[in-house]
């Protein structure tokens, strides 16, 4: 187990090393001259070369290259040509936003999907197994940024159930505290009993976390169908079943406990891809997160926050996928033992 | 001996190729297959047919009949913020798509087919390399890559559809490596390679032919994909510029009349949804048919 562990760690580095290097020439070799970005259209020659001085773009690009690793191994991604503030510290103010819009965005589509694929499954083609496939493959063809139009549209506008955007009310005067505004809310709720903080942070969560849900709502789905079906067509299942164990017993317990890994690493997979699918549904619900300022900061060629905003989402990916690999290799012995 | 181990050779390889066949006979039966075909024709014979289906250019815009509603007049979906006939818009847009579609996977195909073909038929060093590189660019993920690429080149159709296949590339280079791994183990490529067929023959003419099915899976996928992909860089100003009658454009430049008419909002959304289904539907219906598994 620890052999198997150590052995991907060794895998990690090199892996983030090449993210790092990739991220660093993508960007660096693009057109376009950072310093004068900064410094606007109507800047000199003379300060813009002054500028690309202080920044050290006049440098070989090896030796540019050779800098910025050693200070993103400090953990110092620069700072934003936008704001001047550190990149670090942009990322970690718009951080919470994204963390609890995938979080929940996350709790909806494997709770819904992984019931929709039982039930698909264990109903094998029967209309309601026919409709949640169909209801699934519409799911995965959808552009996520119309969907969530299409929801501001019906339950913003027209029955004016959820608000359009933004995180809480904005009559509320509300000081965060962790960052997370439903676990402000708890806290709100437990220091003085006033549920306001907590409803409206909830309120504002449904309509973008469902959106963001969605597309790996469907593909759950599919892959607990298509996973547990394979189980449930397997010799330990039949065997339950004829010693008359009762059939939500053999579903529920005997089945789909096997029939979970494939599911582990699907909805582990998902976790970078609503790190990345935020940047769409956080623009349309003008959610403050991470998507949405690294979109700002694309629109603004802010290039050492685009620079860091993609390390760092890569980094977050491989760590997640890293971590999923190790779950997964607690939970099948195979995997490890190979 | 020789002429036995080149009947072997013959017979494995067109056996591989009657499967092949077999199994675009057998696509008739699958009625998801059927259903996606439908819908692509469909949209294609739209994409061709575009200035005899419509009177109305995609562009003419005629002020006087601003946002009007939907199935009331000659304007079937109704008309735009500039009094663009949707439908028509719609329809032009589907040429947009497609074009989008096929060459961003033309892109990733051509390059990727390439990259997993050395990868996997000289294994070794070279597929370390190669395995290690494409391992490092799936780390970023897919859309970001894709958004950070057209950022950094410029916002442009052409731009869009070059970062769309450039980022697909190491997903494409994975699945033909996969299937290169386990072709190249069998009888008929040893066999071949005992007459004295070269390297190049044997990836381009024995192997790659043989280890298609999984390929073209892909690519179908890769075309919704794609679509799918285009439209979200043009919502995000990255893709085709204004007044280009792309999908993800016009349901970005209606985000602002989510409050007065709903058709401008609605039917490029639809218009993207059934084509990504088509292709989704035709690829669920070809891994069906063509993977092994599937058919005991």
């Amino acid at each position: 187990m620890l052999k198997y562990i150590l052995k991907r760690l060794s895998l990690l580095i090199p892996t983030l090393f090449g993210v790092i290097t990739i991220v660093f020439f993508m960007i660096a070799l693009s057109p376009g001259d950072p310093a004068r970005v900064m410094l606007g259209e109507r800047a000199t020659a003379a300060s813009i070369e002054k500028l690309r001085h202080e920044l050290g773009l006049d440098k070989p690009l090896y030796v540019q290259y050779g800098l910025y690793l050693k200070r993103v191994v400090k953990l110092d991604l620069g700072k934003s040509i936008k704001s001047g503030q550190k990149v670090s510290e942009e990322i970690r103010d718009h951080l919470p936003a994204t963390v609890e819009l995938a979080i929940w965005a996350m709790i909806f589509s494997t709770s819904v999907g992984i019931f929709l694929g039982v039930l698909s499954a264990t109903r094998k083609n029967s209309w309601i197994d026919f409709g949640s496939m169909a209801g699934a493959l519409v799911g995965v063809s959808m552009p996520v940024f119309w969907l969530a139009l299409v929801f501001i549209m019906i339950f913003s506008v027209k029955l004016d159930l959820f608000p359009t955007g933004g995180r809480m009310n904005i009559r509320y005067y509300f000081t965060s505290i962790s960052g997370f505004y439903v676990l402000d809310g708890f806290i709100t709720l437990f220091k003085s009993g006033d549920p306001k903080v907590l409803l409206s942070a909830l309120h504002h969560l449904v309509l973008p976390a469902i959106a963001l849900g969605t597309i790996p709502l469907a593909i759950t789905a599919r892959i607990t169908r298509s996973s547990l079906l394979e189980v449930l067509n397997q010799d330990y299942i039949k065997t339950a079943r004829s010693a008359g164990i009762k059939e939500k017993r053999v579903i529920y317990i005997y089945a789909l406990k096997n029939a979970l890994l494939p599911i582990i690493t699907v909805v582990g997979l998902q976790v970078g891809m609503l790190m990345a699918g935020a940047i769409l549904t956080e623009t349309v619900f003008s959610w403050p997160g991470i998507g949405k300022w690294l979109y700002h900061a694309i629109e603004a060629r802010d290039y050492p926050a685009v620079q860091g905003g993609i390390i760092f989402i890569s980094i977050t990916f491989v760590l997640i996928n890293l971590l999923v690999d190790i779950l997964y290799s607690v939970v099948n012995p195979k995997i490890r033992l190979s | 001996m020789n002429t036995e181990i080149k009947e072997i050779a013959i017979e494995e390889g067109s056996e591989k190729n009657s499967l092949f066949r077999e199994a675009f006979f057998q696509l008739k039966d699958n009625k998801s297959a059927i259903i996606g075909f439908i819908i692509i024709v469909g949209f294609i014979l739209m994409a061709f047919l575009a200035p005899w289906l419509t009177p109305f250019e995609p562009n003419s815009q005629d002020i006087s009949i601003r946002k009007a509603p939907p199935f009331v007049s000659s304007h079937i979906l109704g008309t735009d913020d500039l009094g663009r006939d949707l439908l028509t818009r719609i329809i032009y847009g589907s040429r947009i798509s497609l074009v989008i579609g096929t060459i961003s996977v033309g892109i990733s195909l051509t390059f990727g087919i390439f990259i997993g073909l050395i990868s996997g038929f000289y294994g070794g060093w070279v597929d370390r390399i190669v395995m290690r590189f494409i391992d490092i660019m799936l780390a970023i993920p897919y859309v970001l890559l894709t958004i950070v690429i057209v950022a950094l080149l410029g916002p442009s159709l052409v731009n869009a559809m070059i970062a769309i296949g450039v980022s697909q590339i190491p997903q494409y280079a994975r699945v033909v490596r996969a299937s290169v791994l386990a072709e190249k183990e069998n009888d008929y490529i040893t066999a071949e390679r005992s007459l004295g067929a070269s390297n190049s023959e044997l990836m381009f003419k024995s192997i790659l032919p043989n280890s298609i099915a999984p390929i073209f899976v892909q690519a179908t996928l890769g075309v919704g994909n794609a679509i799918l992909s285009s439209a979200a860089l043009s919502f995000l100003g990255l893709g085709a510029q204004p007044p280009t009658s792309e999908w993800g454009l016009m349901i970005a430049s209606s985000r602002e009349f989510v409050t007065s008419a709903w058709w401008i909002v609605t039917f490029p959304g639809v218009a993207v949804l059934l084509t990504v289904l088509g292709f989704n539907l035709l690829a669920d219906g070809l891994r069906d048919v063509l993977d092994p598994r599937m058919k005991d």
